[in-house]
């Protein structure tokens, strides 16, 4: 056996990849689920919690603030592990679909709400000056006037902060959670060979390549003209 | 012209910090009037307009606009600013809007207008700034001149009793102050009532009822402008001219 022929064997072994490709694909559909529910609800969170620290009302800013700095701080498989091994002792317990959920969702919420925190903060004042000064009310101001810019400046770190977190569906292996790294890695343990890994990678490819190009596509199409 | 005043200021104060701007400012315009005031760098002319809309909260004095305290506890403050408009040195045009799109927003989320309506009314507005052919255009494709009067459009658009101007000319070159000035003296003919802060000393002259010469947060004197340009009476306005015109 040549070396070549050895690290076909090792990393693209024909009859393996028949046989794990289900597992990866339904693995894929697990990571594209989770990954579609992180990014809906950790945005949507993120710009609820930077719309409502725009109000500057202490008692509702303080929390946000504290909230979205330990998130950012604490490493996401931390938070994974306390809420998964930690809340059963106090009663509440969650599959591991609902933690990696949850975990991923408050993660990337805690980014967003900074993205689009400094994005309303860039906005020139004389924006909010203008909308007040026709009748509209703060809230108004900001839904129709402030974040429709603040969003289109943060698109680009947005679109890079939610693909770094939607990686970390991978972090689902440690618990049981059937995305592609957990298919792959019982099939490597099953076969003692490589190649589901490869196909792991080769998957996570084919999902996030496109992920990469839509946030392209958006960045470019949200462009314009400027005053 | 009415004699009862459409806007009356009394005794207003503001300070910044601990800075005083306004040292109890009085001030009135009449309906149809068109009152300039003029004054040095930092005498709080800006301050003392954008208490009028209440953009900026005075410290302490009433204004009354159209015989309601705006100042009052109560006063639903979007409704009043409906019906005082405000053009500011910089424009502020809503980037992400087109041109129809800045003069329409109020009208659909405060008025509450429908789409059709709304846009009946823009393009209205649009038009009576000589802007038609702009209706679609994005506040960055257009001149400053241009942008200007979108933002006169914006306003006129509310059917305000009132206009606000900051400086509506500074931040623009020289070849397009004219447009907006057109625009402006337009307005004046059709019987709105202005206030415009300016150093247009010319413009002023031409076009104004009455020139307020402020210094300091203080009112130092005010009158017809043939008066008040040819023979201020008060040797800090005579300073103030001179330098202007020189
Ligand atoms: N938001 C603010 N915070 C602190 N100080 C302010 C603020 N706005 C204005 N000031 C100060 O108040 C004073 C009056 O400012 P204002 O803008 O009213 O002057 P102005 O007469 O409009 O001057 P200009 O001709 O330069 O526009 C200045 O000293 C200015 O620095
Ligand atoms: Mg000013």
């Amino acid at each position: 056996m040549t070396a070549f022929e050895r690290f076909l064997e090792t990393f693209f072994k024909a009859e393996l990849i028949a046989a794990t490709a289900p597992k990866i694909v339904s693995g894929m559909g697990m990571t594209l689920l989770i990954a579609g529910l992180v990014v809906a609800t950790g945005v949507a969170l993120g710009l609820l919690l930077a719309g409502l620290r725009s109000y500057r009302i202490a008692p509702v800013s303080a929390p946000i603030v504290i909230f979205a700095d330990i998130l950012r701080a604490m490493p996401p498989l931390v938070l994974i592990l306390i809420v998964y091994f930690g809340l059963p002792n106090v009663g509440v317990t969650l599959s591991g679909f609902a933690v990696l959920w949850l975990v991923l969702s408050l993660v990337l919420a805690a980014f967003a709400e900074e993205i689009f925190w400094a994005g309303i903060t860039s906005i020139r004042k004389g924006q909010w000056d203008a909308a007040r000064a026709t009748g509209l009310s703060y809230t108004a101001t900001l839904i129709w006037v402030i974040l429709p810019q603040a969003v289109r400046l943060t698109v680009p770190p947005l679109v890079n902060r939610t693909i770094a977190i939607t990686k970390n569906t991978a972090l689902g292996t440690v618990i049981g959670v059937p995305e592609i790294l957990n298919q792959a890695t019982t099939a490597v343990s099953f076969s003692g060979n490589a190649t589901p890994l490869m196909m792991g990678a080769v998957a996570y490819l084919v999902i996030f390549i496109p992920v990469v190009m839509i946030g392209r596509m958006i960045e470019r199409r949200l462009a314009w003209k400027r005053a | 012209m009415d004699e009862k005043p459409l806007l009356s200021a009394t005794g207003v104060t503001k300070r910044f910090g601990g800075l005083p701007v306004l040292h109890g400012i009085d001030f009135s315009v009449r309906q149809g009037e068109m009152v300039f005031i003029i004054g040095p760098s930092g005498s709080g002319k800006s301050t003392f307009l954008r208490c009028c809309n209440r953009l900026e909260e005075p410290d302490a004095g009433q204004i009354v606009f159209d015989g309601v305290d705006i100042l009052g506890k109560g006063v639903d403050i979007n409704a009043m600013r409906q019906r005082i408009g405000m053009v500011f040195q910089a424009f502020n045009l809503y980037p992400h809007l087109s041109a129809l799109g800045n003069v329409t927003l109020a009208l659909r989320k405060v008025v509450g207008k429908s789409k059709a309506e709304a846009e009946a009314i823009g393009r209205a507005a649009l038009e009576r700034v000589g802007l038609s052919e702009k209706v679609a255009a994005m506040p960055g494709t257009l001149s400053g001149g241009q942008q200007q009067r979108v933002a006169i459009a914006r306003a006129l658009a509310l059917d305000p009793r009132l206009v606000l101007f900051d400086e509506p000319t500074s931040a623009l070159d020289p070849e397009l102050v004219g447009s907006v000035l057109a625009v402006m003296r337009d307005l004046k003919q059709r019987g709105m009532t202005m206030v415009v802060v300016s150093h247009e000393m010319r413009f002023a002259r031409e076009a104004a009822d009455r020139v307020v010469f402020m210094e300091a947060g203080r009112i130092v004197e005010q009158g017809p402008p043939a008066q008040l340009f040819e023979a201020p009476r008060e040797a800090r306005t005579r300073e103030f001219l001179s330098r202007m015109m020189a």
